[in-house]
């Protein structure tokens, strides 16, 4: 057997070489304060940066991005691929589905081979936990995974580009109430966004929702639980709200959508319940009239374009400072 | 085949023996113990100088997923026999899974005909309970019977539902054979692949409640009041498992429970990281779980502790934690996690040994386990004071899916005798 395919722990330590620089971006756990900030810096550089200008910095030029998807997601891909771009980048969009891979090709031969076309990064998106995880613990050492979801566990970037615009918004997150509403069993978003929060000390983090869909000892990762939305969204700063998926409801988790509207959706009367110069976010697709009306997601208090704008500065970021070396400032 | 073994510490857990004495072996019986036979004429082959080392009933283990015929990808009977004598375990428990289903007596007979040819452990067979373990038709449990199943089971499989299972069990207990009952209600395990807690909320992975277990050993249980069957519960996890079957022996139901050794030391905090080594099933539980299986254990609700051994390929553990298939090859782990119970004090050294020797063989109602006059000699000697470690590189099983990897262990086996034969003997380097 070959050592370095030995079965065993997919450590976190490998995100980071010495000195806190970047080797992976797999989860937000375990990363320090001060690097998640770091992050945030270089991203407001590219925003600031004029588009052109970027061009004129391609901190990546000759090098290979690989967005491996095995499950759909145009949006996010997309944004992956304009962040890569923008650097200078060869990007090459692969949609794996699972069901090839489940025909014989096991994940790693897939692996081996996309490494045997000269890769350097994979962006990776999966439906199981943990697998960008796995591929960085058995790619070529030379190769940097980017975790683009997986499963319920993390999807650092989204969590990274949330904390970018609260961080715009409301400058320091120590006195801030951030509260995450709806199916946090599902979302690897609401995961990333707790291990975000808590990491830089944000004053109150709560989740809320029905108790099918909050997952078992979650104050245990440092929040609050609320079951009620209007409690939970008393004189709260920053409201991040979920979607919900359709499926949902053949599961045994929920009635039916007008009811979870009803008792978990945010509306204009409710946003009176946060304090009077809150923000309003959501990682998108949203579910208009659902987890959230119009009214509000159209509203002064929402920012939800703003985070996909801030999507791709925050890629941009991420990819420079794991492929562009040291963390220190851009170009 | 003649043996004395001299001046060894002899530990028998069924009859409570903890002395230095002399064993006399004939034709592959314990012949005598401390005095030499006096009306034979015994003439002893060899005599094997056991001062300083112990002398114990060769291990009994009531589930080896032996995978062979059908799996021999993942491990054979030859070279998990082998492996088996090597770590001190002499009588192995062949547990039938999907692929390597045992219907009728022509897959008992295939699989004692294999061993045959090996003659290094006794492999006991657990027979299907339904056909294909399908859940859904009897098999032919008489037949199973008459050719020497030790019990019969239905795995992890599901009955179609309640009312199968209650037949079965009407059934077997007609044969006044066991069941051995896996305890888990799929529903509520549905796509779980760990214990639901803070772990596998941490890292998002689909998750098995322990009420999937208490909840299948409670039904069970009222089961076996309704047909008088005589039940083994498999691999419990779950406190409020050891619970229910506490209660279930005080009133007076034929019940005993098994624990898988790995289930005494490790907790869903090992599969932190996705480590899929400690992907099992049933999950590896919250640590009040672990302490409420050792008090179980100590208390005498938990009456065996086994391997629940699964060797593997590589490839089936190389994959993201979801696609791994569960299990640990731990047969080689079975008699050395065993012992470290008793030097941590969980239990005294007797009683350690008898959930591994005397009690699975009650279970199974084997004559072996046990060190007596009349009693197979099958039979382990170690060296207690050897200290050493457990790696990939020593072990042989052909599965090397394990996370004890780089454990130590006190307490080597020496030589392991099987009906009076030495089918294992250390190499004498240290």
């Amino acid at each position: 057997m070959h050592p370095h395919l030995k079965p065993g722990p997919l450590p976190l330590s490998m995100q980071l070489a010495p000195g806190n620089q970047l080797n992976h971006f797999l989860t937000v756990e375990g990363l320090p304060y001060q690097l998640l900030h770091d992050i945030m810096d270089r991203a407001e550089q590219f925003v600031t940066l004029p588009a052109k200008q970027q061009k004129k910095a391609p901190l990546l030029r000759g090098k290979t991005v690989m967005n491996l998807f095995f499950e759909n997601s145009t949006r996010t891909r997309v944004t992956f691929e304009i962040a890569a771009q923008r650097l200078g980048a060869d990007v090459i969009n692969l949609d794996i589905r699972t069901s090839s891979t489940a025909k014989g090709e096991t994940l790693l031969d897939t692996v081996r081979n996309l490494e045997a076309m000269n890769a350097d990064m994979f962006v990776v998106r999966h439906e199981h936990a943990g697998t960008a995880q796995f591929i960085a613990r058995y790619s070529a050492p030379h190769i940097s995974v980017l975790n683009a979801g997986d499963g319920r566990h993390a999807h650092p970037t989204q969590a990274m580009l949330d904390m970018f615009t609260i961080r715009q918004k409301k400058g320091a997150f120590e006195p801030l109430k951030v509260a995450i509403v709806g199916d946090v069993l599902h979302s690897r978003v609401a995961r990333s966004q707790i291990h975000a929060l808590t990491t830089l000390l944000t004053g109150e983090v709560r989740v809320i929702g029905p108790k099918t869909l909050i997952p078992a000892h979650i104050e245990r990762m440092g929040v609050k639980v609320f079951h009620n939305l209007d409690e939970g969204l008393r004189d709260v700063d920053v409201v991040i709200m979920l979607r919900l998926q359709r499926e949902r409801m053949a599961g045994a988790l929920l009635p039916s959508e007008r009811e979870f509207a009803k008792l978990y959706g945010l509306n204009e009367q409710r946003l009176e319940l946060t304090k009077p110069d809150s923000i309003v976010m959501h990682p998108g697709p949203i579910n208009r009239g659902v987890e959230i009306d119009t009214e509000v997601a159209d509203g002064v208090r929402s920012v939800i374009l703003e985070q996909v704008t801030n999507g791709i500065a925050v890629r941009m970021a991420v990819m420079a400072m794991i492929m562009g070396g040291n963390t220190g400032s851009a170009a | 085949m003649n043996l004395i073994i001299q001046q060894a510490r002899l530990l028998d857990p069924r009859s409570g023996t903890d002395q230095i004495t002399d064993v006399y072996i004939q034709d592959g019986l314990i012949l005598a113990i401390g005095e030499p036979p006096q009306l034979t004429s015994f003439q002893a082959d060899e005599r094997v100088n056991a001062a300083g080392m112990w002398l114990m009933p060769g291990a009994i283990d009531l589930a080896t997923w032996l995978r062979e015929p059908g799996l021999d990808h993942k491990a054979t009977l030859a070279s998990e026999t082998r492996a088996a004598v090597a770590s001190g375990v002499t009588t192995l428990c062949y547990q039938p899974e999907p692929a390597t289903s045992i219907d009728n007596s022509a897959a008992v007979n295939l699989i004692r005909k294999i061993n045959q040819g090996l003659q290094l452990a006794k492999v006991e067979v657990i027979g299907n309970m339904t056909f294909k373990l399908e859940g859904k038709r009897l098999c032919n449990i008489g037949g199973l019977r008459r050719v020497g199943c030790v019990g019969v089971t239905n795995g992890w499989q599901p009955f179609e539902n309640l009312n199968v299972l209650r037949r079965a069990m009407e059934y077997t207990s007609t044969h006044d054979l066991t069941v051995f009952m896996y305890p888990l209600e799929h529903g509520l395990a549905a796509a779980g692949v760990m214990h639901e807690g803070e772990v596998s909320t941490r890292l998002g992975l689909p998750a098995i409640p322990s009420a999937a277990e208490t909840v299948a050993v409670a039904q069970i249980i009222a089961l076996m009041e309704l047909t008088g069957s005589r039940v083994h519960f498999c691999r419990l996890s779950a406190a409020g498992s050891v619970r229910l079957i506490r209660q279930a022996k005080r009133e007076g139901l034929a019940v005993t429970a098994d624990v898988a050794a790995h289930q005494l030391y490790l907790t869903e905090r090992n599969v932190l990281d996705f480590d899929p080594l400690c992907h099992v099933r049933p999950p590896l539980r919250a640590q009040a779980d672990r302490d409420a299986l050792l008090e179980g254990l100590s208390d005498g609700t938990i009456d065996a502790i086994c391997s629940d051994h699964q060797p593997h390929e590589l490839d089936a553990k190389l994959a993201p934690f979801q696609q791994t298939e569960p299990g640990i090859s731990a047969l080689e782990t079975l008699v050395p996690l065993t012992l470290r119970l008793a030097e941590e004090g969980v239990l005294p050294l007797l009683s350690a040994l008898a959930k591994i020797t005397a009690n699975p063989a009650a279970i199974i109602a084997s004559p072996a386990g046990c060190i007596a006059p009349g009693a197979p000699a099958d039979l382990v000697l170690l060296k207690p004071e050897v200290l050493w470690d457990f790696s990939l590189a020593t072990m042989r099983s052909q599965g090397k899916n394990t996370p004890f990897a780089g454990w130590s262990f006190q307490g080597q086996v020496q030589r392991t005798f099987l009906a009076g034969r030495t089918v294992y003997q250390a190499q004498e380097a240290n």
